[in-house]
């Protein structure tokens, strides 16, 4: 069931990949929903166009994979959103185009799929970790959710560059979000599923797009997780302020 | 005192000297600085992302080269991204000390600057040659992406690599705001964060719009700092007040927090949340109301910076403490070692 309330009214997300596939119904969804969304994407068409068609989003052009963009980026987000409550690392390399043997994989594209999908979402949540501090700080909740994949975890064939970046993308998330813990900051992973993106056509082309899960489901469960996550950090402050009142 | 020229923010041999409420003066590591804090205490520090505010560019009118530096806004508000007021130069760059960059072209309200993606109009000419208020044309948006893609950090020529954003945000850099880098917050990462959590000593922050703290001309440099907005949170407020509660020390990293915070009690005498605007001098005049103690770079005599600092303890002490740095080699500006001071009379 598709949630047709403002019910994330004042949150302040921002989220990268945000022009096409699983990104694209991610800010839909929030724009939908209330929400103030930042979003970020390498191409200025795409992210001109989005803009446009939802008032009120902070369209922002940068590739998170180019270390050089980070901070302007993370400028942007904190300056355009007044801070930052959620930070959604969606935007993936493939690596291998088409996917191949790690053997027939490129030294270069092992490197690129390290540089969207591990370095990127570091460096990025690193420079806008402040922003999440400041949140948390206020009682209003910080998450960073990192989107991973099943190729994070299971060794399929030909998805070296792409999983051995994901996996380390998950680890990376476990162990920031031990790290954090007591900054009220939560740091996940989540793996939305095979779905019907420009991404996974380019993966497997002869996919049937009948087997696959629609973006804007997989948007609204990870939307599910994100507001899950903050209620638990609003839990527990909740039972923290009532210790130190005793 | 000798400038630091590595863009370095925690160097091992970083150095701190400390004043204690009665004025002794003793030297320690600065990476040994939390042993200075003691349960109950609350660090306050400022969360300002330091904007690119160097921008190069032309004087339509003339052609000529400029480079514009932002130096104030009136408001932190996300959208107040149009007026500003700047410190215009002539052709160059910070590699060229400050005192000794060329005059801009002569100025004319109306006049256009085309500052990479940027336009602007110079507005008014308030009190001096090199200062200008402009107002950049487009949306917010596009003022935000041009500032961000173009604009570089303000630095000066003592620091001979061009600084990069990452070389000039606080660990705990949040929201952009600040013209120059709230430095003293140089000290901070988040290993510290967490041992002052282990030790029951609270941290807040807040947001106040770091000025520029030179502007080559005398008779401007006697104006700063300027008018600076900030913004205290309710959280900040409250973590002040528990730990006033609890007999603890406010402990203010950087002159900005306390000119923020003491400003936000100018009203009522009371800590208030919310916006403000940070105006005139701290001083040996002044009587804190909020900050106990204040880590802060090393500042020469003369700066408005040091002057803030006679607020903390008498002339006497402060001078002496001016000898010691010399004599003991401490280094100076952003990127230098560190000073802690605890208010002199205690409440």
């Amino acid at each position: 069931m598709a949630s047709t309330r403002r019910d994330l009214e004042g949150l302040r997300i921002a989220i990268t990949g945000g022009t096409s596939g699983l990104g694209l119904a991610l800010v839909r969804e929030w724009h939908r929903r209330g929400a103030q969304v930042a979003f970020v994407a390498r191409t200025r068409e795409n992210v001109e166009a989005l803009a446009g068609e939802l008032p009120g989003t902070a369209g922002i052009v940068g590739d998170i994979a180019r270390k050089t963009d980070i901070h302007p980026i993370a400028l942007q987000v904190a300056g355009r959103l007044g801070g930052l409550d959620v930070l959604v690392n969606n935007a993936s390399s493939l690596g291998a185009v088409p996917l191949a043997l790690l053997a027939d994989t490129d030294c270069e594209d092992v490197e690129a799929a390290l540089a969207a999908n591990v370095l990127g979402p570091f460096r990025l949540t690193k420079a806008l970790l402040g922003a999440l501090r400041v949140s948390a700080a206020e009682g209003r909740g910080a998450v960073v959710l990192n989107v991973s994949s099943d190729a994070a975890v299971n060794a399929y064939a030909q998805w070296g560059a792409y999983g051995a970046s994901k996996a380390a993308l998950r680890h990376l998330s476990a162990i920031w979000d031990a790290e954090l813990e007591g900054e009220g900051i939560r740091v996940v992973s989540m793996d939305p599923g095979d779905m019907d993106t420009p991404l996974h056509r380019i993966a497997v082309p002869d996919a049937d797009p009948a087997t696959l899960k629609r973006p804007e489901e997989a948007a609204r469960e990870i939307t599910r997780a994100i507001a899950g996550e903050l209620r638990q950090l609003a839990a527990l402050r909740a039972a923290r302020a009532e210790r130190e009142a005793a | 005192m000798i400038a630091e020229s590595l863009p370095r923010h925690r160097p091992p041999h970083a150095k701190l000297l400390a004043v204690d409420a009665e004025g002794g003066i003793r030297h320690e590591a600065r990476a040994q600085w939390l042993s200075l804090l003691a349960r109950g205490d609350v660090v306050v520090a400022n969360d300002a992302m330091t904007l690119p505010g160097s921008l190069a560019g032309v004087h339509v009118p003339s052609g000529r080269e400029i480079e514009v530096r932002l130096a104030q806004r009136r408001s932190l508000d996300a959208d107040a991204v149009h007026e500003f007021l700047a410190i215009v130069f002539g052709a160059g760059d910070h590699r060229v000390r400050t005192e000794d960059r060329g005059a801009p072209p002569p100025l004319v309200p109306g006049d256009r600057l085309d500052l990479g993606p940027l336009r602007a109009i110079v507005t008014a000419l308030p009190v001096a040659p090199r200062l200008a208020s402009i107002r950049f044309e487009g949306s917010a948006a596009q003022i935000w992406a041009g500032l961000a893609t173009h604009g570089r950090p303000i630095q000066y020529a003592y620091v001979t690599d061009d600084l990069a954003l990452w070389d000039v945000w606080t660990s705990v850099a949040a929201v952009p705001a600040a013209f120059e880098a709230p430095s003293a917050g140089f000290v901070l990462d988040w290993q510290a964060l967490a041992r002052m959590r282990e030790r029951g000593v609270a941290f807040a922050t807040l947001t106040h719009a770091a000025g520029i703290s030179s502007t080559g001309d005398d008779a401007l440099d006697a104006l700063l700092p300027f008018d600076e907005p900030y913004v205290i949170p309710e959280a900040t407020v409250r973590a002040v007040a528990h730990a006033r509660a609890a007999g603890g020390r406010v402990v203010a990293v950087g002159t900005t927090v306390v000119r923020a915070l003491e400003a936000a009690a100018s009203r009522t005498g009371e800590l208030q949340a919310g916006p403000g605007m940070a105006t005139g001098r701290i001083d040996a005049a002044t009587r804190l109301r909020v900050v106990d103690a204040i880590l802060s770079g090393t500042h020469e005599p003369g700066t408005s910076h040091h002057a803030l600092l006679r607020a903390f303890t008498d002339t006497r002490t402060l001078r002496e403490a001016d000898r010691q740095l010399d004599e003991h080699g401490y280094r100076t500006h952003e990127f230098g070692d560190s000073v802690f001071i605890e208010r002199r009379t205690r409440r």
